[in-house]
This record gives C-alpha cells, structure tokens and sequence, in this order.
C-alpha cells in the first residue's frame, strides 16, 4: 500500500512538473481562464442597458412629452435620433443603428383628452429575437406606468386586479449572478478535461509512454497518476473563479462550502473519467482535442449553461440527464443563490457519483485493453 | 520562373491535400463537426420559454378566481400546478418543482370588486434571471388578456389610455431559432477554420516538417499559401454544408443574396484560417495552440460577437474588445443577410473590417515564420 502511494505520488509530481515547468502551458493552464472570467462576467448579460432608439413624436404636447421623457430616463433607453418622417424609420432599423423606434400619432394628445386610446407604434428590429422581446417588456413597462399615473390625473382606466412581482433568490433580475456561477462549472469542465484528456497522448505521441510502461507502475497507479493533477488543477482554479465571483463580481456565496465542494468533487470525478476515455482512446493529440471538443460543446450547449434545459425538446432533455455539468450547474447556482443545504441537494449528487463511476470504469477497461 | 513558382506551388498543394485526405481527423473537424453542431445547437439552444411549470395557489376559489385562472390553462406556455397553500406551494419551488407561483389571496374577489386594484401575487425563481423576465411577460399577457375580457363581460370595451401597436421586424413569430442559427455558422466556422490551422500546422512545427518545408526552395509565401487553400476549399465545404441545414432543416429564411453570403463567408474563413496560422506559429506545440485556439477564438466568437448576448449591453471596454473578435463582424451580416435582406450600409463595411483582419492576420503569419527561423 506505502510502495503504492509511493509510486503515486512521484508521478503526479512528474505529471505537475510536466504541466507547470513549460512556460507557455503554465501560461495556458492559469491566465485564460482568469480573462475568460473577467471577460465573460461583464460581456455575458442579458440585462439590457443603453438600447439605441429613436423617437418619431407627430404629436408635441405635453402628455407625449412626458411620455418621451419616461422613454428618455430610463437607463435602459439610449436616445439615438429624432426623425421626422416615416420614410427615416425603415433605414435606421435596417442599418441597426436603432433597436427601436416610438412612433407617437399625430392624434395622440387629442384622443387621450377625449377618453379614446391614444396610440403609439413601437418597431422593433427582430434580428435578435431574445433581445426585441427584453425591449418589448421594457417599453410596456414604461407604458403601464404611463397609463397608471395618467388614469390617476384624469381618472378612467381603474383595472380589478394588478400584478405585484417578486424575484426570488435574485430580486433584481441580474443575470450576472446567473452566469458567474455557471462559468465556475464551465471552466472547472474545460480546465480539467484538457488536461487530463491530452495527458496520455502527449507521451504516447513524444513515445515516452512506453517508458511509463516499462517501470514498475501498474496501469491503475498511471489511472491514478493522471487523474489526481487535474483533480488539483481543476478545484484549484474552481476556487480562484469562485473567490472572484464572490468578492470581484459580488455574487452573493449564501449556502455553505460543504454542499458546493461535495458536488465539485463528484463532477470533477466524472469528467476525469471522461478525459481518461478519451485520453485511453486518442493516439495524437490532435485527437484528443478533437474527442474534448467533441464531448465539451454537447455537454455545455445542453447543461443550461445559457438556455434553459426546459425549452428543449423532450428527446434532448433525456440527453441531459447523463451530462454531468446539467447537475453540477443546479448546485453550484443551489449553493450561490438559493442557500442549498448538503441535504437538499442529495438527487443532483447521486447521478454524478454514478456517471463518475461508470465513466472511470469504462477508462480502466479502455485502458487496460490498450495496454496489452 | 514563373513555370516554376507553378510547380512548387501545384507541388505543395498536393502535399497538404494528400495530408488532409490521410487524416481522419481533419475530415471530421471540417464536415462532421458543423453538422453535430447545428443539430446541437439548433435543437438545444432555444429561449423560448415553452410549457413553464407554474403553481397557482387560490385560497378563496369563486367565479372570478376560476376566470382569471382559466388564462393560464389556456395559455401554451405553462403547465399550471394547483396547490392549496402558499406553503405548498413554496415548498415545490424550493424542490425546483414549479419556476413560478401565482396566488391570489382569500380576499381576491372582495378588493377586485370594491374600488379594484386587488394584488396578484407572482413569485418567480429569479435565479436565470433571462428566462425569469420572458416568464414575467408571458404571465403580463395572461393578465392583459383577462382584464379585456371583465370588461367585455361587463359590457364595456376596454379603455387603456395608451394602446401601443407593437411590431417586430424580421422576425414577427420571435422564433429564437432564426436568430441563433445564422450566428452559429459564424462559430462553426471560427472552430473549423482556426482550430483545423492551428493544430495541423503546430503538429508540423511540433515534428520539425516546418523546418524540412522552409529549406526547400519554396518561399514562405508559397508555403503560407499552400496550407491556405486546401483549408479553404475544406472551410467553405463545411460552410455551404451549414447554411443548406439552416434552410432546409432549421427553415430558417435567407432573404438577402446568396453571393454575399458568400463573400463574407470567405473573408471570414481567411480571418480564421490567419488566426490559425499565426496561434500554430506562436505555439509550436499542439496542446499549446489546442488551448490557445479554443480560448481566442472559439469562447469569443460565442460570447463576444453578438451571437446570443447583445453587444450594446456589454461595459464599453468589453464593446471595444469586441471590435477585434472577427466573429463579430460576420456574426451582423449573417443575421442581416438571412433576416433583413442585402443591407448594404451593414454589409460593406463589415466585410471590409473582415478583409483588414485577414489581411493582419496573414501578415502577421507571414512575419513570424520568417522571425522563427532565424
């Protein structure tokens, strides 16, 4: 057992030092990854803010006045251009200069006076259907708040009922904490497989994997040996990513640390053994980046990293349920927002243990059979 | 001399062809791989909220309650889930059951008919903040709707002051499919064209064959040219092979003209192929540019072109980076060509920036070959 862990320990430290002596994969392993988070943490947002619009008001009075200036003050809103003719709105879309165009009637004013709607055109260029949706809520909100406050000057429309919305977890909609602790499972993901994926090849490739072959290591203390750098590389940087989320990015970190590191270690679990598949069955590297690839885009597109697994079709959402990261993601985010507790989270964790078990399973058997 | 220049270049370009046809992998990179990812991301990838679990708590259920409920039994987007108290009620939420609750208190009917304005409780779980917005308009409608028709009832017509005629251009159905499948042949090609270059001529570097071409008499320009082409072709293979799945599979509408479609496509693929050639250069060792190609171009054409995440929202410092990422710039004649039709006011000047970046990027290959070997 000591010889065992002996024998470990001395090729892990050979795996770390062949990762981390090259300055350029040293590079590669710990930079991106922090740009990655600083860039994707600010870029990554759904949340709107200066939308370029502009205003055709045929109507000046103050009532459509004081509808432009709510248009006007709100952050979301950035004015662009004032036309004055119809034949100026088509161009301004269509060149996307403008996300939006208010069109007030020339009879606006006068039919609010008169107790008859008064009418506003909103044109909006679909060509990023999420986004002209966002913009639509937007400009009905301002609308509504508009109707309110002049059924309250000039009495009329009292509605039965009105809507009174809350946010839970995330009170004010901000999608950043949505998305920062969706990068912490996503580059954990990236970061751990391409190590552990390249690693037998980059030896099999260089021959040096014969020389592995031919020490005194049995083929699970090389599982072993290849495994445990990318499980500390990978939790490594999952806290580096997580500590700037937190105190960078002020995400609020309300569940604990326990349930959050339980359920990093099974994910990491499984996607070692996914890298040591891959890893057992390339040959080049070239190959084994192409077999990540081949198992990172699927696994992130269809972890409702950024869509919502519930939009798919029913077929794809059973492919889910053996992707690793769809579990991963529920607990990281369970743990930042929703304060999961370990108890709580015991179903997202069973599947992981058992898609870590079968994964690195399947890499022993793989293993083995290309060694002899 | 030019029968010569002829040769070594009809020489080399055999060589790299051969190269390409022998290797399964490159094959796979530039045909296999588009099309896993279009159905992926085609099928995968969709921001319409589509029979969202919602709880509905009525603590008093009387004729109005059943009125105002009967909207989201209706309504396409939610599957209601009855619950008889908020507890319960909180409880599916908390389990991740239901994305929303919608109660209406015991004392719903009696505020609803003296002097109106009875709250409506809606909860949603905030937690993807995106998603939580759409639902909250969808939920606006089933709201809007039912006020219309107590007042028909009553026999009144309703009287907003405000009625906002609302239209959206180019895509009137919001069909997030037509937006996210012109954007994703920008990925896809960035993925083919730079990863393809970057890991084929590293493995070159890497086995010291780069050495071997660069003492043959051919120049480095003859050399640069001769890994351009056959990547080409095989770029431009796995375009055409994308945008016949967006039309034919996706039915995505392509109403701008297929020739600039095309003459984007491979300004851009030269952008990617030169950013290929120049990360295979710097590197020289495929782990290094496997890395390098996945993190400059591949997370960037996602996330910094426009693709999915609206680039006027972003800080402007991030807005100025973008202007660099190449993807950006064929990401907006993509969704313009498909969606709007020929814009040219959009379409020139972005494959201009196209065909400056390509330009740099060559260049800047060209420089470091040369650099590398002294």
């Amino acid at each position: 057992m000591k010889a065992m862990l002996n024998r470990v320990v001395a090729l892990v430290i050979k795996e770390l030092l062949a990762l981390l002596r090259d300055s350029r994969s040293r590079f590669v392993l710990l930079a991106p990854p922090i740009i990655q988070l600083m860039v994707f943490g600010y870029a990554a947002t759904f949340d709107l803010n200066h939308v370029p619009f502009a205003i055709y008001n045929e109507d000046p009075s103050e009532a459509s006045r004081d509808l432009v200036a709510r248009f006007e003050g709100a952050p979301t809103f950035q004015e662009i251009a004032r036309l004055h003719s119809d034949a100026e709105v088509a161009p301004l879309i269509d060149r996307r200069q403008a996300l939006m165009v208010l069109h007030i009637d020339r009879r606006f004013s006068r039919d609010l006076l008169t107790g008859t709607p008064g009418r506003v055109q909103i044109i909006l260029d679909g060509r990023n259907s999420n986004t002209a949706l966002l913009v639509m809520g937007y400009a009905s909100t301002i609308l509504a708040d508009f109707d309110t406050q002049w059924a309250a000057d000039h009495g009329g429309f009292n509605p039965p009922a009105t809507l009174d919305i809350r946010a839970r977890y995330n009170a004010n909609l901000e999608s950043r904490w949505f998305i920062i602790p969706g990068i912490v499972a996503l580059l954990t993901l990236v970061v751990t497989l391409v190590v552990i994926a390249l690693s037998v090849a980059r030896e099999r490739e260089a021959g040096t994997f014969d020389q592995l072959l031919v020490t005194p290591l049995r083929p699970i203390d090389i599982l072993l040996g290849k495994s445990i750098p990318g499980f500390l590389i990978g939790s490594f940087e999952a806290s580096v990513i997580i500590a700037a989320g937190v105190l960078w990015f002020g995400v609020p970190l309300r569940g604990g640390f326990a349930p959050l590191y339980i359920g990093m270690f099974l994910f990491l679990l499984s996607v070692i053994g996914v890298g040591l598949m891959i890893s057992s069955l390339a040959v080049t590297q070239q190959q084994a980046l192409l077999g990540t690839f081949m198992f990172l885009v699927p696994a992130v597109i269809l972890s409702g990293f950024a869509t919502p697994i519930a939009n798919m079709p029913p077929a794809v959402q059973y492919m889910t349920y053996i992707n690793p990261m769809r579990y991963f993601l529920i607990v990281v985010r369970g743990v930042f927002l929703e304060r999961a507790s370990t108890y709580s989270l015991l179903p997202l964790y069973w599947p992981m243990l058992l898609i870590g078990l079968a994964t690195l399973t399947m890499a022993g058997w793989l293993f083995r059979r290309r060694l002899y | 001399m030019n029968r010569e220049l002829i040769m070594r270049l009809r020489g080399l370009l055999r060589k790299e062809s051969l190269q390409i046809l022998r290797d399964p992998s490159s094959i796979a990179i530039a045909f296999v791989m588009p099309v896993v990812l279009l159905l992926l991301f085609g099928y995968g990838v969709s921001l319409d909220a589509k029979r969202v679990p919602l709880a509905l708590v009525v603590e008093q259920p009387n004729r109005d309650t059943a009125n105002f409920i009967a909207g989201f039994f209706q309504s396409p987007y939610f599957v209601p889930v009855r619950f008889a108290t908020i507890q319960e009620a909180d409880a599916a939420m908390n389990t991740r059951r239901v994305e929303g609750i919608v109660w209406l208190r015991s004392n719903f009917s009696r505020q609803m008919l003296s002097g109106g304005n009875a709250p409506i409780g809606l909860i949603v779980n905030g937690v993807d903040a995106n998603n939580a917005r759409i639902i909250e308009g969808y939920i606006q409608q089933v709201w809007a709707n039912w006020i219309a028709q107590f007042y028909a009832s009553q026999g009144l017509r309703l009287k907003t002051p405000v009625q906002a005629d609302v239209r959206i251009w180019f895509n009137p159905a919001v069909a997030s499919t037509d937006f996210i499948v012109p954007g994703l042949i920008a990925v896809i090609m960035t993925l083919t064209g730079a990863l393809l270059t970057a890991m084929v001529v590293a493995r070159e570097w890497e086995r010291g064959t780069m050495e071997a071409l660069l003492v043959t008499p051919a120049s480095i320009h003859e050399i640069i040219l001769s890994k351009l082409v056959p990547y080409f072709v095989l770029g431009m293979g796995g375009m055409i092979l994308s945008v016949m799945m967006a039309l034919w599979l996706f039915a995505v509408p392509l109403r701008g003209s297929i020739w600039v479609l095309m003459a984007s496509s491979g300004a851009f693929l030269l952008c990617a192929l030169g950013m290929g050639l120049v990360i295979s250069t710097v590197s020289k060792n495929q782990f290094v540019a496997g890395q390098i190609a996945i993190i400059v171009t591949y997370l960037p054409a996602f996330m910094l072109s426009g693709f999915i995440f609206d680039l006027h929202s972003m800080p402007v410092v991030i807005q100025w980076i973008t202007h660099v990422v190449a993807a950006r710039y064929f990401v907006t004649i993509l969704q313009s060509v498909f969606l709007a039709g020929n814009v040219w006011s959009v379409t020139v000047p972005n494959i201009i920036a196209l065909l400056v970046m390509a330009a740099i990027f060559l260049g800047m290959a060209r420089l470091m070959a040369r650099k590398s070997l002294e």
